[in-house]
Protein backbone atom coordinates (compact mmCIF):
# COMPACT_ATOMS: atom_id res chain seq x y z
CA UNK A 1 0.00 0.00 0.00
CA UNK A 2 1.59 3.32 -1.35
CA UNK A 3 0.70 6.33 1.02
CA UNK A 4 -0.38 8.06 -2.19
CA UNK A 5 -3.31 5.73 -2.11
CA UNK A 6 -4.23 5.39 0.98
CA UNK A 7 -7.02 8.20 1.04
CA UNK A 8 -8.11 8.13 -2.83
CA UNK A 9 -8.89 11.24 -5.12
CA UNK A 10 -8.59 11.91 -8.89
CA UNK A 11 -7.81 15.54 -10.30
CA UNK A 12 -7.28 16.65 -14.14
CA UNK A 13 -7.23 19.73 -16.13
CA UNK A 14 -7.24 20.46 -19.95
CA UNK A 15 -7.25 23.01 -22.46
CA UNK A 16 -9.73 24.94 -24.42
CA UNK A 17 -9.79 27.70 -26.67
CA UNK A 18 -9.00 30.23 -24.64
CA UNK A 19 -10.34 28.70 -21.76
CA UNK A 20 -9.26 25.76 -19.59
CA UNK A 21 -11.04 23.20 -17.15
CA UNK A 22 -10.04 21.45 -14.09
CA UNK A 23 -11.82 18.38 -12.39
CA UNK A 24 -11.62 16.45 -9.35
CA UNK A 25 -13.64 13.48 -7.86
CA UNK A 26 -15.15 14.10 -4.10
CA UNK A 27 -14.43 11.08 -2.35
CA UNK A 28 -12.24 10.55 0.76
CA UNK A 29 -11.93 7.12 2.11
CA UNK A 30 -9.77 5.19 4.22
CA UNK A 31 -8.61 2.63 1.94
CA UNK A 32 -11.51 0.47 1.06
CA UNK A 33 -13.95 2.16 3.31
CA UNK A 34 -15.39 5.53 2.25
CA UNK A 35 -15.29 8.36 4.95
CA UNK A 36 -17.03 11.60 2.91
CA UNK A 37 -18.29 12.20 -0.25
CA UNK A 38 -18.02 15.99 -0.23
CA UNK A 39 -14.08 16.29 -0.06
CA UNK A 40 -13.67 18.51 -2.65
CA UNK A 41 -9.84 18.90 -4.17
CA UNK A 42 -9.80 22.00 -6.29
CA UNK A 43 -9.21 25.34 -4.52
CA UNK A 44 -9.40 28.28 -5.92
CA UNK A 45 -6.23 30.86 -5.90
CA UNK A 46 -7.16 33.76 -7.83
CA UNK A 47 -9.92 35.33 -10.07
CA UNK A 48 -8.98 32.86 -13.14
CA UNK A 49 -6.50 30.08 -11.46
CA UNK A 50 -7.35 26.60 -9.76
CA UNK A 51 -5.48 24.51 -7.69
CA UNK A 52 -6.09 20.68 -7.52
CA UNK A 53 -4.37 18.75 -4.60
CA UNK A 54 -4.53 14.58 -5.15
CA UNK A 55 -3.03 13.03 -2.69
CA UNK A 56 -2.90 12.06 1.26
CA UNK A 57 -5.88 14.36 2.65
CA UNK A 58 -4.01 15.77 5.56
CA UNK A 59 -1.44 16.93 3.02
CA UNK A 60 -4.28 17.95 0.91
CA UNK A 61 -5.46 20.39 3.68
CA UNK A 62 -2.28 21.77 5.07
CA UNK A 63 -1.03 22.86 1.18
CA UNK A 64 -4.75 23.72 0.58
CA UNK A 65 -4.01 26.97 3.54
CA UNK A 66 -0.45 27.28 3.03
CA UNK A 67 -0.80 27.76 -0.77
CA UNK A 68 -4.18 30.17 0.38
CA UNK A 69 -1.23 32.26 2.58
CA UNK A 70 1.81 32.12 0.30
CA UNK A 71 -0.65 33.40 -2.68
CA UNK A 72 -1.85 36.38 -0.41
CA UNK A 73 1.49 37.22 0.74
CA UNK A 74 2.29 37.93 -2.76
CA UNK A 75 -0.59 39.83 -3.92
CA UNK A 76 0.21 42.32 -1.11
CA UNK A 77 4.02 42.26 -1.60
CA UNK A 78 3.24 42.79 -5.55
CA UNK A 79 -0.19 44.51 -5.73
CA UNK A 80 -1.22 42.27 -8.21
CA UNK A 81 -2.82 38.64 -8.62
CA UNK A 82 -0.10 35.67 -8.94
CA UNK A 83 0.18 34.57 -12.97
CA UNK A 84 -0.54 30.60 -13.04
CA UNK A 85 2.89 30.34 -13.95
CA UNK A 86 4.52 31.95 -11.38
CA UNK A 87 1.89 29.71 -9.04
CA UNK A 88 3.76 26.62 -10.65
CA UNK A 89 7.16 27.37 -9.82
CA UNK A 90 5.46 28.99 -5.81
CA UNK A 91 4.52 25.10 -5.70
CA UNK A 92 7.40 23.58 -7.43
CA UNK A 93 9.64 25.31 -4.69
CA UNK A 94 7.48 24.72 -1.90
CA UNK A 95 7.39 20.64 -2.33
CA UNK A 96 10.75 20.58 -3.11
CA UNK A 97 12.01 22.45 0.05
CA UNK A 98 10.75 18.93 1.55
CA UNK A 99 12.80 17.21 -0.84
CA UNK A 100 13.64 14.29 1.78
CA UNK A 101 10.30 14.27 3.65
CA UNK A 102 8.23 15.37 1.45
CA UNK A 103 3.87 16.50 1.30
CA UNK A 104 2.11 13.53 -0.44
CA UNK A 105 0.37 15.50 -3.47
CA UNK A 106 0.59 15.94 -7.05
CA UNK A 107 -0.69 19.08 -7.71
CA UNK A 108 -2.32 20.18 -10.64
CA UNK A 109 -2.47 23.87 -11.80
CA UNK A 110 -5.17 25.21 -14.11
CA UNK A 111 -5.73 28.53 -14.97
CA UNK A 112 -5.42 32.11 -17.55
CA UNK A 113 -2.30 34.13 -17.97
CA UNK A 114 -3.38 38.27 -17.85
CA UNK A 115 -3.19 37.81 -21.57
CA UNK A 116 -6.14 35.41 -21.04
CA UNK A 117 -4.11 32.48 -22.57
CA UNK A 118 -4.92 28.94 -21.10
CA UNK A 119 -1.98 27.41 -18.74
CA UNK A 120 -2.16 24.00 -17.34
CA UNK A 121 0.38 21.66 -15.46
CA UNK A 122 0.94 19.15 -12.99
CA UNK A 123 4.18 18.76 -10.85
CA UNK A 124 5.38 15.59 -8.78
CA UNK A 125 5.20 14.68 -4.87
CA UNK A 126 8.60 16.67 -4.77
CA UNK A 127 8.03 19.78 -7.05
CA UNK A 128 9.09 18.25 -10.56
CA UNK A 129 6.59 20.76 -13.32
CA UNK A 130 5.39 19.14 -15.84
CA UNK A 131 3.75 21.87 -18.85
CA UNK A 132 1.03 20.53 -21.60
CA UNK A 133 -0.38 22.06 -24.44
CA UNK A 134 -3.70 19.51 -24.01
CA UNK A 135 -4.64 18.29 -20.79
CA UNK A 136 -2.37 16.97 -16.98
CA UNK A 137 -3.81 13.96 -14.80
CA UNK A 138 -3.23 13.48 -11.17
CA UNK A 139 -4.03 10.72 -8.45
CA UNK A 140 -4.86 7.36 -8.05
CA UNK A 141 -6.93 6.78 -11.37
CA UNK A 142 -3.91 8.77 -13.37
CA UNK A 143 -3.56 6.02 -16.06
CA UNK A 144 -7.60 5.90 -16.52
CA UNK A 145 -7.63 9.54 -17.40
CA UNK A 146 -4.71 9.27 -19.35
CA UNK A 147 -6.89 6.85 -21.31
CA UNK A 148 -10.22 8.85 -21.45
CA UNK A 149 -8.37 12.17 -21.88
CA UNK A 150 -6.07 11.03 -24.87
CA UNK A 151 -9.43 9.66 -27.03
CA UNK A 152 -11.66 12.64 -26.12
CA UNK A 153 -9.57 15.41 -25.76
CA UNK A 154 -9.18 17.65 -29.21
CA UNK A 155 -7.74 20.98 -29.82
CA UNK A 156 -9.71 24.15 -29.29
CA UNK A 157 -12.71 22.96 -27.47
CA UNK A 158 -15.13 26.16 -26.55
CA UNK A 159 -16.19 26.31 -22.92
CA UNK A 160 -19.32 23.77 -23.63
CA UNK A 161 -17.37 21.41 -25.11
CA UNK A 162 -14.90 21.65 -23.22
CA UNK A 163 -16.86 20.84 -19.68
CA UNK A 164 -18.42 17.82 -21.53
CA UNK A 165 -14.94 16.53 -22.85
CA UNK A 166 -13.44 16.65 -19.07
CA UNK A 167 -16.88 15.38 -17.12
CA UNK A 168 -16.81 12.61 -19.54
CA UNK A 169 -13.14 11.66 -18.75
CA UNK A 170 -13.27 11.92 -15.51
CA UNK A 171 -16.52 9.94 -14.96
CA UNK A 172 -15.51 7.33 -16.91
CA UNK A 173 -12.14 6.86 -15.74
CA UNK A 174 -13.06 7.01 -12.00
CA UNK A 175 -15.73 4.39 -12.61
CA UNK A 176 -12.92 2.06 -13.00
CA UNK A 177 -11.10 2.70 -9.77
CA UNK A 178 -12.13 2.00 -6.14
CA UNK A 179 -10.57 4.26 -4.65
CA UNK A 180 -11.93 7.38 -6.33
CA UNK A 181 -15.66 8.40 -7.90
CA UNK A 182 -18.65 9.10 -5.55
CA UNK A 183 -19.65 12.74 -7.38
CA UNK A 184 -17.37 15.17 -9.14
CA UNK A 185 -16.32 18.57 -9.10
CA UNK A 186 -15.71 21.16 -12.60
CA UNK A 187 -14.53 24.56 -13.27
CA UNK A 188 -14.69 25.57 -16.32
CA UNK A 189 -12.54 29.12 -16.79
CA UNK A 190 -13.32 31.39 -19.92
CA UNK A 191 -11.99 35.13 -19.75
CA UNK A 192 -14.78 36.44 -18.72
CA UNK A 193 -16.63 33.84 -16.29
CA UNK A 194 -15.99 30.63 -14.19
CA UNK A 195 -18.87 28.10 -14.24
CA UNK A 196 -18.67 25.50 -11.57
CA UNK A 197 -20.70 22.49 -11.89
CA UNK A 198 -21.16 19.63 -9.57
CA UNK A 199 -21.72 16.24 -10.91
CA UNK A 200 -23.82 13.18 -9.40
CA UNK A 201 -21.85 10.21 -11.32
CA UNK A 202 -22.33 6.30 -9.95
CA UNK A 203 -22.45 5.87 -6.27
CA UNK A 204 -20.51 2.63 -5.71
CA UNK B 1 -9.49 -1.12 20.21
CA UNK B 2 -12.43 1.42 20.99
CA UNK B 3 -15.06 2.90 18.78
CA UNK B 4 -16.49 6.05 18.18
CA UNK B 5 -19.66 6.96 16.94
CA UNK B 6 -21.22 10.68 15.91
CA UNK B 7 -24.83 11.20 13.93
CA UNK B 8 -25.86 14.52 13.43
CA UNK B 9 -29.48 15.23 13.49
CA UNK B 10 -31.62 18.63 12.52
CA UNK B 11 -30.95 20.77 15.71
CA UNK B 12 -28.60 18.10 17.59
CA UNK B 13 -25.65 15.71 17.27
CA UNK B 14 -25.37 12.48 19.24
CA UNK B 15 -21.92 10.98 20.19
CA UNK B 16 -21.31 8.10 21.26
CA UNK B 17 -17.84 6.00 22.74
CA UNK B 18 -17.32 2.69 24.54
CA UNK B 19 -16.41 3.29 27.90
CA UNK B 20 -13.61 0.28 27.92
CA UNK B 21 -9.97 1.18 29.02
CA UNK B 22 -7.87 -1.51 27.73
CA UNK B 23 -4.14 -2.69 27.75
CA UNK B 24 -3.39 -5.10 24.80
CA UNK B 25 -5.36 -7.82 25.41
CA UNK B 26 -6.60 -7.50 28.92
CA UNK B 27 -9.85 -5.51 29.74
CA UNK B 28 -8.37 -2.33 32.69
CA UNK B 29 -11.28 -0.37 33.72
CA UNK B 30 -15.43 -0.62 32.65
CA UNK B 31 -16.40 3.32 32.71
CA UNK B 32 -13.32 5.38 31.07
CA UNK B 33 -14.47 8.96 29.61
CA UNK B 34 -13.39 9.22 26.20
CA UNK B 35 -14.97 12.54 25.79
CA UNK B 36 -13.85 16.03 26.83
CA UNK B 37 -16.07 19.09 26.70
CA UNK B 38 -14.30 21.47 24.74
CA UNK B 39 -16.87 24.54 25.65
CA UNK B 40 -20.71 24.49 26.23
CA UNK B 41 -21.45 23.54 23.10
CA UNK B 42 -18.80 21.12 21.17
CA UNK B 43 -17.88 17.91 22.38
CA UNK B 44 -14.58 15.69 21.10
CA UNK B 45 -14.42 12.12 21.40
CA UNK B 46 -10.88 10.23 21.14
CA UNK B 47 -9.77 7.13 20.36
CA UNK B 48 -6.69 5.37 20.12
CA UNK B 49 -3.03 5.68 21.80
CA UNK B 50 -4.55 5.74 25.19
CA UNK B 51 -2.19 8.57 26.67
CA UNK B 52 -1.93 10.63 23.99
CA UNK B 53 -5.83 11.05 23.42
CA UNK B 54 -6.27 12.54 26.95
CA UNK B 55 -3.27 14.59 26.64
CA UNK B 56 -4.44 15.80 23.53
CA UNK B 57 -7.68 16.83 24.15
CA UNK B 58 -7.05 18.32 26.77
CA UNK B 59 -4.95 20.54 25.41
CA UNK B 60 -7.25 21.68 22.98
CA UNK B 61 -9.56 21.95 25.64
CA UNK B 62 -8.08 24.28 27.55
CA UNK B 63 -6.88 26.44 24.35
CA UNK B 64 -10.74 26.35 23.44
CA UNK B 65 -11.74 27.43 26.79
CA UNK B 66 -8.98 29.91 27.08
CA UNK B 67 -10.30 31.83 23.46
CA UNK B 68 -13.52 31.96 25.18
CA UNK B 69 -12.47 33.76 28.73
CA UNK B 70 -10.06 35.72 26.80
CA UNK B 71 -12.68 36.99 23.66
CA UNK B 72 -16.19 36.84 25.43
CA UNK B 73 -16.93 34.86 22.37
CA UNK B 74 -16.93 30.99 22.02
CA UNK B 75 -15.34 29.53 19.49
CA UNK B 76 -17.47 27.89 17.13
CA UNK B 77 -17.76 24.19 16.09
CA UNK B 78 -16.09 24.49 12.79
CA UNK B 79 -13.13 26.60 14.20
CA UNK B 80 -12.95 24.35 16.72
CA UNK B 81 -12.30 21.54 14.39
CA UNK B 82 -9.84 23.57 12.38
CA UNK B 83 -7.68 24.52 14.92
CA UNK B 84 -7.57 20.98 16.34
CA UNK B 85 -6.77 19.97 13.14
CA UNK B 86 -3.95 22.32 12.53
CA UNK B 87 -2.34 21.06 15.99
CA UNK B 88 -2.53 17.39 14.99
CA UNK B 89 -1.24 18.35 11.23
CA UNK B 90 1.36 19.93 12.82
CA UNK B 91 2.07 17.12 15.34
CA UNK B 92 1.66 14.57 12.70
CA UNK B 93 5.40 16.15 10.87
CA UNK B 94 7.16 16.02 14.27
CA UNK B 95 9.63 13.88 16.39
CA UNK B 96 6.53 12.04 18.32
CA UNK B 97 3.11 12.41 16.85
CA UNK B 98 -0.13 12.62 18.67
CA UNK B 99 -1.67 8.63 17.46
CA UNK B 100 -5.14 9.90 18.06
CA UNK B 101 -8.59 9.60 15.93
CA UNK B 102 -11.11 12.30 16.71
CA UNK B 103 -14.93 13.39 16.51
CA UNK B 104 -15.89 16.74 16.67
CA UNK B 105 -19.54 17.31 17.42
CA UNK B 106 -21.12 21.07 18.14
CA UNK B 107 -23.97 22.88 17.68
CA UNK B 108 -23.66 26.54 16.28
CA UNK B 109 -25.26 28.42 18.72
CA UNK B 110 -24.94 31.55 15.40
CA UNK B 111 -26.77 29.94 12.76
CA UNK B 112 -28.30 27.12 14.77
CA UNK B 113 -26.65 24.45 12.83
CA UNK B 114 -24.92 21.16 14.56
CA UNK B 115 -22.09 19.77 12.58
CA UNK B 116 -19.82 16.82 13.28
CA UNK B 117 -16.45 16.61 12.12
CA UNK B 118 -14.38 13.11 11.68
CA UNK B 119 -10.60 13.64 11.98
CA UNK B 120 -7.97 10.35 12.07
CA UNK B 121 -4.77 10.29 13.22
CA UNK B 122 -3.27 11.61 10.01
CA UNK B 123 -5.30 14.99 10.92
CA UNK B 124 -7.65 14.45 7.35
CA UNK B 125 -10.86 16.09 8.34
CA UNK B 126 -14.19 16.06 7.40
CA UNK B 127 -17.56 17.25 7.94
CA UNK B 128 -19.77 14.50 7.90
CA UNK B 129 -23.98 13.91 8.82
CA UNK B 130 -22.77 10.65 10.57
CA UNK B 131 -19.16 8.82 11.24
CA UNK B 132 -17.80 6.13 13.49
CA UNK B 133 -14.35 5.24 13.80
CA UNK B 134 -12.41 1.84 15.31
CA UNK B 135 -13.09 -1.95 14.01
CA UNK B 136 -16.83 -0.88 14.61
CA UNK B 137 -16.73 1.50 12.10
CA UNK B 138 -16.14 -1.62 9.44
CA UNK B 139 -19.74 -3.18 11.33
CA UNK B 140 -21.79 -0.36 11.13
CA UNK B 141 -20.97 2.69 8.71
CA UNK B 142 -23.57 0.71 6.28
CA UNK B 143 -26.23 0.54 8.87
CA UNK B 144 -25.87 4.46 9.23
CA UNK B 145 -25.94 4.94 5.54
CA UNK B 146 -29.07 2.95 5.43
CA UNK B 147 -30.79 4.18 8.21
CA UNK B 148 -29.34 7.67 8.44
CA UNK B 149 -31.70 10.90 7.75
CA UNK B 150 -30.89 14.76 7.78
CA UNK B 151 -33.94 15.12 9.66
CA UNK B 152 -33.84 12.20 12.31
CA UNK B 153 -35.52 13.09 15.87
CA UNK B 154 -33.13 12.96 18.92
CA UNK B 155 -35.51 9.67 19.69
CA UNK B 156 -34.58 8.04 16.12
CA UNK B 157 -30.96 9.20 15.94
CA UNK B 158 -30.52 7.17 19.60
CA UNK B 159 -32.43 4.16 18.08
CA UNK B 160 -30.21 4.02 15.36
CA UNK B 161 -27.13 3.87 17.94
CA UNK B 162 -28.67 1.12 19.83
CA UNK B 163 -28.88 -0.35 16.25
CA UNK B 164 -25.63 -0.23 15.46
CA UNK B 165 -24.27 -1.35 19.29
CA UNK B 166 -26.36 -4.22 18.92
CA UNK B 167 -24.81 -4.85 15.69
CA UNK B 168 -21.38 -5.11 17.38
CA UNK B 169 -22.50 -7.04 20.47
CA UNK B 170 -23.56 -9.68 17.52
CA UNK B 171 -21.02 -9.86 15.56
CA UNK B 172 -17.76 -8.61 16.91
CA UNK B 173 -15.43 -10.57 18.90
CA UNK B 174 -14.53 -8.30 21.51
CA UNK B 175 -17.39 -8.44 23.78
CA UNK B 176 -18.76 -4.80 23.85
CA UNK B 177 -19.77 -3.24 27.30
CA UNK B 178 -21.47 -0.36 27.42
CA UNK B 179 -21.60 2.87 25.57
CA UNK B 180 -22.15 6.65 26.82
CA UNK B 181 -23.86 8.77 24.27
CA UNK B 182 -24.02 12.21 24.59
CA UNK B 183 -26.10 14.80 22.68
CA UNK B 184 -25.31 18.09 22.07
CA UNK B 185 -27.90 20.97 21.29
CA UNK B 186 -29.28 24.42 21.50
CA UNK B 187 -29.41 23.88 25.42
CA UNK B 188 -25.50 22.51 25.75
CA UNK B 189 -24.63 19.28 26.28
CA UNK B 190 -25.99 16.37 28.25
CA UNK B 191 -25.59 12.61 28.71
CA UNK B 192 -28.62 10.26 27.26
CA UNK B 193 -29.12 6.42 28.24
CA UNK B 194 -28.76 3.83 25.65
Amino acid sequence: MSIMEYNGGAVVAMVGKNCVAIACDKRLGVQAMTISTEFKKTFQVTPKTYIGLPGLATDVQTLAEKFRFKVNMYKLREEREIEPKTLAHLVSSTLYERRFGPWFVEPVIAGLDKENRPFICSTDLIGCINFAKDFVVSGTTSNQLFGMCESLWEPDLEPEELFETISQSLMNAVDRDCLSGWGAEVTVITPDKIITRTLRTRQD
Amino acid sequence: MDTLFGITGKDFVITAYDSKAVASITLMKIGEDKSRELNSHSIMLFSGEPGDGVHFSEYIERNVKLYGIRNGIELSPKAVASFARRELADSLRSRKPYSVNLLIGGYDVKTNKPSLYWLDHLASSAEVPFAAHGYGAYYCLSLLDRYHREDITEEEGVKLLQKCIQELRSRMILNMPDFVAKVVNKDGIRIVQL
